[in-house]
Order: C-alpha cells, then sequence, then structure tokens
C-alpha cells in the first residue's frame, strides 16, 4: 500500500485491518499520535487527512492510500514550531503531554473550520461561527485531557486564533 | 479484529453486486470499526463506498434537497441550505458526537447506526440483538439509556442517532440501490423497525441494500427546534431528545412535527399526539395533555424511569419555546 504522509511517500505492507493511527506508529515510526481508547472517545489519535481533523484510530490505512495525511510531525519542528504548538508550549497546555499531538491536530483542523464559518452546537446564530471560549471548549470536546489542562490549552487556542479578552467572554446561545 | 476480505467499490451498482451473506458496506466507518474491534460485528468482507460520488447536497426543483449518502455529517450541518431551510437538522447533528467524527460519520451511515446500549457492547453479556435468543442483560441490569417507549421483553434498546430524530420529524425519504438493480423510496417513518422478537432486525433494509440519498421536502413552515438531554454538556448522546417544527397561526397551532431520541429504539413520533395540538390554542394545558398522551404507553425499568417525567417536561418546554407560550 503507498501512503503520502506529511509531504512524503510511504510503502508499507499491511494487515488489512491496521488502522490509519497504527499504521503511522506500528509501521512508519511515526509514534507523535498518540493511542488512548482506540475507540474515538478520547481524541489522542487526531490528524488531519485533507485538511479535516478526523480519529485515525477508528479508520482503515487501506482506506487512505489516496489522501494526504498530515500528523503532529508534519505541522512543525522543534526548531520550527507550528504557532500552536509555541502556544501550547508558552500556554503550559498540558501536563503528561500524551493528549497534546491530538489537541494541537485537532486545535488546527477546528480554526479551519471556523474560518469556513462552521457553526457548533453553541452557536446562537447557525450563520455566523464567530469564536470565544464556551466555543473552543464545544468544538474541541473531542479531545480529552486527563490532566485537565483545559484553561491553558484553551488560552493557547484562543491567542492563536486572535481572540480579544471580551471576545473570549461572549457567551453564545 | 476478525479479519475480512476488502474491496473498493467504483459505483454504487458494483458496490451492491458484491453485497451478500457476511458483508457489510463501509463509508465513515466510525461505528462499524468501533463494533468489530469489540467483535460484536464480524463482517467477512467489506466493500468501501466512500469513494463514490454519492457526497453532494442537491436542492431538487419541487424545492426539497438530495442529500448524498455520503455527505459527512459536519458538511451536512454546515450548508446554508440546511441552516436556512432546516435548521433543526443542523442543530441535530451539531448536537451529536465530536467534531473529529462529524467530519468522517456520513449521512447513511448515522441513519444506520447501532445502539449504544452496554450490553450490545459487552460480548460476555446477553443480548438478543448482537446474539438472538441469548436473553436480554439490559433487563433487570444498568438501563439508565434505555428504551420507555416500544421496547419489548426481548430488548430495550435506543436508537443512538440524533440526526434520525431531525430527519423524522422532517419527514425525510431515504433512497436505495439494491442487488437487483431496483430503486426504492422508503418513506423514514416506515424505515426503522421496533424490537418485538427480531431486535437484530432494525430497519427494513434487505440484505445488500445500500442508501445512496437522502431527501427531505421542501422547507417546512413555523418554528424549528432541536434540544437534547444528556448527562454531559457536549459528546454524549441524547437521555431525551427532541426534534420540532410547529406552525402557530392566528394563535391556533396549524401543524406541528415532533420527534424523539432517547425514548425507543428508533426516532419516535407520535401522530394522534400531534393531531391533538393541531387547530389548539397553545397553553400548558394543552402541552401537558400532549405529554399525557405521548408517555400513556410509557414503561420504566428501574434505572430509567425517570425518562418518564424527563420526556414529560423536555416535551413541553419545547412546546412552549416552538409557540411562544
Amino acid at each position: 500500500m503507498h501512503f503520502t504522509i506529511n509531504g512524503q511517500a510511504y510503502d508499507a505492507d499491511l494487515d488489512i485491518r491496521t488502522s490509519l493511527l497504527d499504521l503511522c506508529r506500528e509501521h512508519l515510526g511515526l509514534t507523535g499520535s498518540k493511542k488512548g481508547c482506540d475507540h474515538g472517545q478520547c481524541g489522542a489519535c487526531t490528524m488531519l487527512v485533507n485538511g479535516r481533523r478526523i480519529n485515525s484510530c477508528l479508520t482503515l490505512a487501506v482506506m487512505h492510500q489516496d489522501d494526504e495525511i498530515v500528523t503532529i510531525e508534519g505541522l512543525g519542528t522543534p526548531e520550527n514550531l507550528h504557532p500552536m504548538q509555541d502556544a501550547f508550549v508558552r500556554h503550559d497546555g498540558y501536563q503528561c503531554g500524551y493528549c497534546t499531538p491530538g489537541q494541537i491536530c485537532s486545535a488546527v483542523g477546528m480554526l479551519d473550520e471556523v474560518k469556513k464559518g462552521w457553526p457548533s452546537h453553541v452557536s446562537g446564530d447557525l450563520t455566523s461561527a464567530a469564536l470565544s471560549d464556551e466555543e473552543i471548549s464545544e468544538r474541541m470536546s473531542g479531545n480529552i485531557c486527563r490532566c485537565s489542562a483545559y484553561p491553558n490549552i484553551v488560552d493557547a487556542i484562543s491567542e492563536v486564533a486572535g481572540l480579544t479578552p471580551a471576545e473570549r467572554e461572549v457567551a453564545g446561545a | 479484529m476478525k479479519t475480512f476480505t476488502y474491496t473498493k467499490a467504483q459505483s454504487p451498482e458494483a458496490a451492491v453486486a458484491e453485497a451478500g451473506e457476511g458483508v457489510r458496506f463501509i463509508a465513515g466507518g466510525t461505528n462499524l470499526l468501533d463494533l468489530m474491534k469489540l467483535q460484536v460485528m464480524t463482517p467477512d468482507k467489506l466493500v468501501d463506498i466512500s469513494r463514490l460520488d454519492l457526497g453532494r447536497i442537491e436542492q431538487r426543483e419541487d424545492g426539497g434537497l438530495t442529500i448524498g449518502a455520503l455527505v459527512p455529517n459536519s458538511d451536512l450541518a454546515a450548508d446554508r441550505r440546511v441552516i436556512d431551510g432546516y435548521p433543526v437538522l443542523s442543530r441535530a447533528l451539531l448536537a451529536g458526537a465530536s467534531g473529529q467524527l462529524r467530519n468522517k460519520a456520513s449521512t447513511g451511515g448515522n441513519l444506520l447506526q447501532r445502539t449504544r446500549c452496554y450490553y450490545f457492547y459487552d460480548t460476555a453479556t446477553a443480548c438478543n440483538k448482537r446474539e438472538p435468543g441469548s436473553g436480554c442483560a439490559a433487563i433487570g441490569g444498568f438501563n439508565r439509556i434505555h428504551a420507555i417507549l416500544g421496547a419489548s421483553d426481548k430488548c430495550i434498546a435506543t436508537h443512538p442517532s440524533d440526526m434520525a430524530v431531525a430527519m423524522r420529524a422532517l419527514d425525510a425519504t431515504v433512497v436505495t440501490l439494491k442487488g437487483d438493480g431496483d430503486r426504492r423510496r422508503i418513506s423514514i417513518h416506515d424505515f426503522y423497525r421496533l424490537p418485538g422478537d427480531t431486535p437484530e432486525i432494525e430497519n427494513v433494509l434487505e440484505p445488500g441494500e445500500l442508501i445512496t440519498h437522502v431527501e427531505l421536502p421542501g422547507p417546512p413552515q413555523g418554528e424549528q427546534l432541536y434540544r437534547k438531554v444528556r448527562d454531559r454538556a457536549s459528546y454524549a448522546f441524547a437521555l431525551v431528545s427532541v426534534a420540532g417544527v410547529v406552525k402557530v397561526e392566528d394563535g391556533k397551532i396549524a401543524s406541528a412535527a415532533l420527534a424523539f431520541g432517547g425514548l425507543a429504539h428508533l426516532p419516535w413520533r407520535d401522530f394522534e399526539m400531534e393531531a391533538m395540538l393541531v387547530g389548539q390554542a397553545p397553553s400548558t394545558a394543552l402541552f401537558e395533555a400532549a405529554a399525557d398522551k405521548l408517555l400513556a404507553g410509557a414503561r420504566g425499568h428501574g434505572s430509567n424511569d425517570f425518562k418518564i417525567p424527563l420526556a414529560r417536561r423536555t416535551l413541553i418546554a419545547c412546546l412552549r419555546d416552538l409557540t411562544g407560550v
């Protein structure tokens, strides 16, 4: 099977049951994406597939041979962090760090959804997608942090989104 | 996970030609792979339909929408035609799952979601839905999330979808392609089955029948609302949900469509209860009478007894919001 991950081409000989997450972690040495629950409940495995955030544990690698896949390794490097990575570091948006790659990939995908104008469950008006702390919490609910670093995660994301203190406090509904 | 063979279908016709005993279609896969990992579902063969040309939302000349079965939940929720004409559907979709799951889950697959009954998921316990004839561990067990309407002594599971509840309030039609090449149009009202003695059969699809589209009639008049009551504020299944479309004209209810999630084996709708509302001036007394009608046959199983008053209060609150009482 052939894959394009972080702009690089890979070949792998896989059991048909291999998830996209296991492909990256167990076959290609891309261990940044984490396996938490392996059932789509925790979000630690979140990757960007054709620019959209998905749970890589709940999809088969074989189904993604024609896709552009981006993992945390493809977002930035230790020398050249992605703005979201940099913000998580500065705002201390983690404790143990296990959920962090998924949080960061999810946050990057989420901000793109906001840019496209997608509403959320807490949006009072379905035709506007103005971000706030409440919106960030709702839109990031597919990513669990057992250390409960949520306040700092929201700080990091709101900074990257360029929210003012007043914008952050807006309640949706 | 039990192993399987895999093929990628090039057309809907090719997909149904591959179907048969032990074969499952896979689109988003978010529910199917979850269940396959636990060996609750053990297909011999997967037919990948994810790249078929069924991913568009199209406006029909009669004013309605035709939604391709592969339209992801997130795209459907954010579509401007859905937001403007069917906000109850956008709201229901946005109330379900997480951002990551909505990006992957398909319209057709969402209709076919399996129950989240704890015992259906636990292969060490009895479940007539998973293993017909083995019994129902939910009856007499932990049944907080289970059905209060339309259940049987074989199964008290609920349907988990939010989207399907809105589709039922909107009188959607499920369009399919059968193995023999015939197309069918099935009203959402005829699509799902009550558990009865065969809870393993959840809908009227024949083996190998593929959902290709879901059709909505033209946008309904009146106010629309989706209210979901759940154990946490986000990313949880409904204990009770209501999809409502109600029109008030000259101080009286001119039309009412109310569908319920979390109460039954299927998205519930009570046309007799709706008929009680039509032609009447909205009032709390009327709404209480409607709730009495809805819940006349309701039965709790211990841990889910609370759903009866919860459904009552939720319906009354929704009707107040929909009519401005």
